[in-house]
């Protein structure tokens, strides 16, 4: 008698997990949400009514419902933003801190609200933060490629809200068709910083040798870095001799967390003469400006590493100031400009989805002068920027071509 | 009576207990706990939100289930986590490969998976029995080797091939056909309520773990296996003396907790539609906690797996709101774990005492019953 009856007290509590779905949610429906009563009270007196709703099942109940709320947003505030960070969110000294500079030079120049979140660690519910901050925001960004899927899916769900991914194309490359009619794709055109840091190298380089250190390679995008570079190298001497190495090949995404493997490589690069390294490795970049220093200090002559993304020259000075004499400079990506950009295109209402890609002419990439090591050739950096933006020179996006 | 006082006071305590603490953590870090509660109270209400709370659910019970069949004879698979991913791995490519009629495709999906959970943790199972490897070192290595190694590896053998150009949505194995993939369950959802909105699709993989849940209730309880299995964990001398073989009872609990991470990956399955770049990592080791609340029991890890879920998914909503920092979630959760051990130890010290004091009292009235009789007699 007591087993059976356990057994069947098992099952309730497993159709719990259904109950609890279903229970509340009527009462919710019924109290929550005025267009909803309304409609059950169109329902009820339908046959009185002699207008068209004669049909009005749950179905139309939702729609009325979603544009309720829109209509919502668009009534009580201009442009309002809610920005989905990557894993981690602020404080990383990188992409999630330059995207929050974006969104807080939006908010003091635009005077554009924001509302920021950042995933769960597992990174189980950017899907979940992306609706959410539809519910309440005209526009998205989602800060990461990672964003790229889970963003086409929600923007379908959400077509009054517009969605902004950064470092994604959002296009079908086969039609070349926007993945979503209210979704961008925010890109950059890291082919051209690239080439002005190559520049720079073959500037600097006393022994006619540099180097190039990328996170992980054939994707796609570690590719752009490296073809920038060896063209902006070759710009100046076209005899240079390049070396280029890759820590991992996708799908192995591990090549951006491991300095180790970049310390290795730029060490060896060092000892067979190169005295410039470009890195396109993320995190695992101060791998190789350790190696700059510990290469220095042996051999009493001075070798160079060049830093990605933001301002290493500053980035790494936070976290070990004695590797700040090595950063040579640092190719800059404006994860800031491209979401203050497209922000501010939101409030003039020149939004536009697909792809927009932030170059030189936009200062979307460029780089960095701290240190001041790379002074004595400003003139001629400008003025390979200036070619650049006139469109004089055309930068490769795929090694040699 | 007196039984059930016992057994609601210390899920009651722990819950008041943990309210309390979580109330005044909030407070201390400057947010609005009321509003905080509100927060999370008011998005629970939402359908679709429910439904991101079942879905979330679902995999932390499946790995409830995992961790709690070894500790039920105190064996600590503590390798849910490389189990489960190796699992999803190999039957993501195995399902890639393949096309067949929808029902017999899912199925050879779930097989493939439980196969390679159950040898994967079998490993730790054999290492144990023949070599008397602790499974708690073992499979913490078998973890950091499945995710460091085995994956990485396989991941960029078994990459889909790649167009010219291409973003990162392409990266992973080859996407598996519809006829693989286990259906939502929308329908059978909106029978009791209304239509689900902004796109949200409950998981099919929620009966399977009903269903795993009840297989595990029967097998504890109605078998043979389940009664060495219990009997083992309570006493393995008395068990072994019994005439249950050790170590076959080592390496089956272990394939058998090992069969269920598997079906983890089943879940994540359904919804990547293959095995991408990115999987949910982690999973594995919330199973443990979700189990170790739930008292191993299939009815108490449904509750603590929705609670775990709902703190999950509330992170969200308070992170967004700005009410409070998303990583309230995590600390209520580790919350309610510590009272919940902290009440069980209290109550069944209560309890002992109590059944002490009982036995004493039953004792003496009986020995002074005897005693009158004897001095009547006299």
């Amino acid at each position: 008698m007591k087993k059976p009856l356990r057994l069947l007290l098992a099952l309730l509590a497993a159709l719990a997990l259904l109950a609890t779905a279903c229970g509340s949610d009527s009462v919710s429906d019924a109290v929550d949400s005025a267009s909803d009563a309304a409609s059950d009270a169109v329902d009820a007196v339908d046959d009185a009514m002699d207008d068209d709703e004669d049909a009005m099942d749950d179905e139309d109940a939702m729609a009325d419902d979603e544009d309720a709320m829109a209509d919502d947003a668009m009534a009580d505030s201009d442009t309002s933003v809610g920005l989905v960070y990557d894993i981690g969110g602020r404080g990383d000294l990188s992409f999630n801190d330059s995207a929050a500079a974006g969104l807080e030079r939006a908010d003091a120049e635009l005077g554009i609200p924001f509302g920021e979140a950042s995933p769960n660690d597992d990174g189980s519910n950017r899907a979940e933060l992306l609706q959410l901050a539809a519910d309440s925001n005209d526009i998205v960004v989602g800060v990461g490629f990672l964003f790229a899927g889970d963003a086409v899916a929600v923007a379908a769900e959400n077509p009054d809200t517009n969605f902004a991914v950064i470092d994604d194309a959002m296009i079908d490359f086969g039609t070349g068709e926007p993945l979503a009619s209210n979704a961008a794709g925010l890109t950059f055109a890291e082919e051209q910083g690239s080439f002005l840091v190559g520049a720079a190298a073959a500037l600097k380089s006393e022994t006619g040798q540099i180097g190039f250190i990328g996170g992980v390679c054939c994707f796609g995008l570690i590719e752009k870095f490296e073809a920038g570079f060896i063209a902006g190298a070759q710009a100046v001497n076209p005899d240079i001799e390049i070396v280029s190495e890759y820590i991992t090949e996708a799908p192995d995404f591990d090549g951006f967390n491991q300095p180790d493997r970049a310390q290795v490589i730029a060490t060896t690069m060092y000892e067979d003469g190169a005295d410039v390294i470009y890195h396109a490795a993320g995190g695992a970049g101060n791998g190789m400006f350790q190696a700059a220093k510990d290469f220095s200090e042996d051999n009493g002559s001075k070798v160079w590493g060049i830093g990605v993304d933001s301002d290493q020259y500053e980035t790494i000075g936070s976290v070990d100031p004695s590797l700040q004499e090595y950063v040579l400079t640092s190719m800059l990506k404006r994860v800031d400009v491209a979401v203050f950009e497209i922000l501010k295109a939101q409030q003039n209402g020149t939004f536009s989805a697909g792809n927009t890609v932030y170059d030189l002419s936009v200062d979307g990439v460029g780089y960095s002068t701290s240190g001041g090591y790379v002074d004595d050739i400003a003139d001629q950096l400008e003025a390979f920027k200036a070619s650049i933006v006139a469109g004089d020179i055309t930068v490769p996006t795929v090694p040699g071509e | 009576m007196r039984r059930i006082a016992f057994s609601l006071a210390a899920p009651v305590g722990a819950f008041v207990l943990t309210v309390i603490i979580s109330t005044i953590a909030l407070w201390i870090f400057g947010s609005d706990p009321f509003e905080a509660y509100g927060d999370m109270l008011g998005h629970a209400r939402k359908l679709e939100t429910q439904v991101d709370i079942l879905n979330r659910a679902t995999p932390f019970y499946l790995s409830a289930v995992a961790a709690a069949i070894g500790f039920r004879m105190n064996l600590f698979n503590i390798g849910v986590e490389g189990q489960y991913l190796i699992a999803f791995l190999v039957a993501a490519q195995v399902g890639g490969l393949i096309s067949l009629p929808t029902v017999l495709h899912i199925l050879i999906i779930m097989i493939v998976a439980m196969i390679t959970g159950a040898l994967y943790a079998g490993i730790a199972g054999v290492l144990k029995t023949t070599r008397g490897v602790n499974e708690v070192v073992s499979t913490i290595m078998l973890n950091a080797i499945a995710v460091g190694g085995l994956i990485a590896w396989l991941q960029r053998e078994w990459q889909a091939p790649l167009p010219e150009q291409f973003s990162s949505s392409d990266l992973g194995t080859n996407p598996i056909d519809d006829s693989g993939l286990m259906p939502t369950i929308n329908g059978l959802l909106e029978i009791f309520t209304r239509e689900v909105g902004q796109g949200k699709e409950l998981t099919g993989m929620l009966l399977i773990a009903v269903l795993v849940g009840i297989g595990y209730h029967v097998l504890l309880n109605r078998t043979r296996f389940g009664f060495d299995l219990r009997a083992s964990g309570i006493n393995p001398f008395a068990a072994r003396a019994g005439g249950v073989p050790p170590k076959r009872m080592v390496v089956a609990a272990m394939m058998l907790s090992g069969a269920v991470a598997g079906l983890i990956g089943v879940v994540e399955l359904a919804d990547r539609g293959k095995f991408p770049p990115d999987p949910i990592q982690g999973l594995g080791f919330a199973g443990i906690a979700v189990a170790l609340l739930g008292r191993n029991h299939p009815g108490g890890m449904v509750f603590s797996a929705l609670l775990f879920a709902f703190l999950d998914v509330s992170s969200g909503v308070l992170d967004t709101t700005g009410v409070a920092s998303r990583e309230i979630a995590t600390i209520m959760q580790g919350i309610v774990l510590l009272t919940a051990v902290v009440a069980y130890g209290v109550a069944s010290r209560v309890k002992e005492r109590d059944e002490a004091r009982t036995a004493a009292e039953a004792l003496a009235a009986d020995a002074s019953a005897s005693t009158e009789t004897v001095g009547a007699s006299a």
